[in-house]
């Protein structure tokens, strides 16, 4: 149960170099009344960010372009998405998600 | 949205506030997905020969799913001390857009009050949030802390029961359970698409997103693919909006 002197230091720098970018734009952004532009910009982040993720978890297999034809992921995130639009629920979409790569997992 | 309503809005109505409460019962569909997330990390930490209160130390210090999974492989291969501070930088940044984001709807919140709602901000935390600010100016602070509270402890305890379970599970990503994240993932974005009512001009920058991040991650790192696609597809969501 130690912790090592350097371990800790590598932790700690980056747990800080972490924390900033957390805070920083909250911090200094809502003392400021943004220009509309920006709003309409910010606005746009959430899609971007999650489609963005989306894209490379289900697209990508360690840094490489998965094949389309055995990718399961891509197959599994069919009725996950049907689901997610049918119902708009989270918990529902997560658990149709994992049963779904469940049994796509025994025909490939 | 236009900036007027956010003038109008700006005095805080404790009354309508949700509660803490709340914050930690609108995470509970999050926890699945990174209870797996962090038993994989506490494996693979563990693995990676970091000490259980190291392990705990880094999940309650660095609180970051992508970031954890490169120091342990970094600290395993010796790397220098400033290249993983550095890497873990780069792979966190996108942390600054998120930020940002939320911003908007933290202004009744002084600096300090508005630092300790970032410290815990992850991407599932935000999603969440986000989906929160259909036809709100503000988010209650102490719903986002129920939210950030419960998701901390939830990594917290996966990570240690993964670094326990480490001695007999070698991989991690059975039972499905990996893909709970981009299903969370999926079930954020599609929630606040809907919720959104400009369909078809998210679905340009979803796209486009998507095809950025991937051309960009085999230019750069994923990491960095994220924000590019993040700052070019907003970009144009921002000017076809403007255009149309």
């Amino acid at each position: 149960m130690e912790v090592r002197w350097d371990v800790f230091l590598i932790i700690l720098g980056a747990a800080l170099v972490t924390f900033i970018p957390r805070v920083a734009p909250l911090m200094i952004l809502s003392r400021f009344e943004l220009p509309e532009w920006g709003m309409r910009w910010l606005n746009y982040v959430p899609i971007s960010v999650m489609a963005a993720l989306i894209g490379q978890e289900i697209l990508l297999n360690d840094g490489k372009f998965s094949p389309i034809a055995n990718n399961v992921e891509l197959f599994a995130a069919i009725p996950t998405f049907w689901i997610a639009i049918k119902t708009r629920s989270l918990l529902g979409t997560v658990l149709v998600g994992i049963v779904s790569i469940m049994i796509l997992w025994m025909f490939f | 949205m236009s900036i007027e309503n956010f003038q109008l809005e700006t005095i805080p109505t404790p009354k309508e506030e949700d509660s803490f409460l709340k914050g930690v019962k609108d995470c509970i569909p999050t926890l699945l997905g990174y209870l797996s997330i962090g038993l994989a990390a506490g494996v693979v930490q563990k693995t990676a020969g970091l000490s259980i209160a190291e392990i705990a130390l880094i999940s309650l210090m660095l609180y970051a799913g992508s970031a954890q999974f490169i120091a342990a492989g970094m600290i395993a291969v010796s790397s220098s001390p400033v290249a993983i501070i550095v890497t873990i930088f780069i792979v966190n940044l996108r942390h600054i857009l998120l930020s940002a984001a939320l911003s908007p709807y933290f202004r009744h919140l002084t600096p300090l009050r508005n630092m300790l709602v970032g410290t815990l901000l992850t991407d599932e935390t935000f999603g969440v949030a986000i989906n929160q600010t259909v036809n709100k100016q503000q988010i209650s602070e102490k719903w986002m802390h129920g939210l950030n509270l419960t998701a901390y402890l939830n990594w917290f305890i996966a990570n240690i029961a993964g670094a326990f379970l480490a001695q007999w599970i070698s991989d991690p990503d059975q039972f499905g359970l990996q893909f709970a994240l981009p299903a969370m993932f999926i079930g954020i974005l599609v929630i606040s698409m809907i919720d959104r009512n400009k369909i078809k001009l998210d679905l340009v920058v979803a796209i486009l997103a998507v095809i950025i991040a991937v051309a960009s991650s085999f230019v750069f790192s994923g990491s960095v693919g994220v924000i590019i696609a993040t700052v070019i597809a907003s970009t144009v969501g921002m000017v076809l909006e403007k255009w149309k």
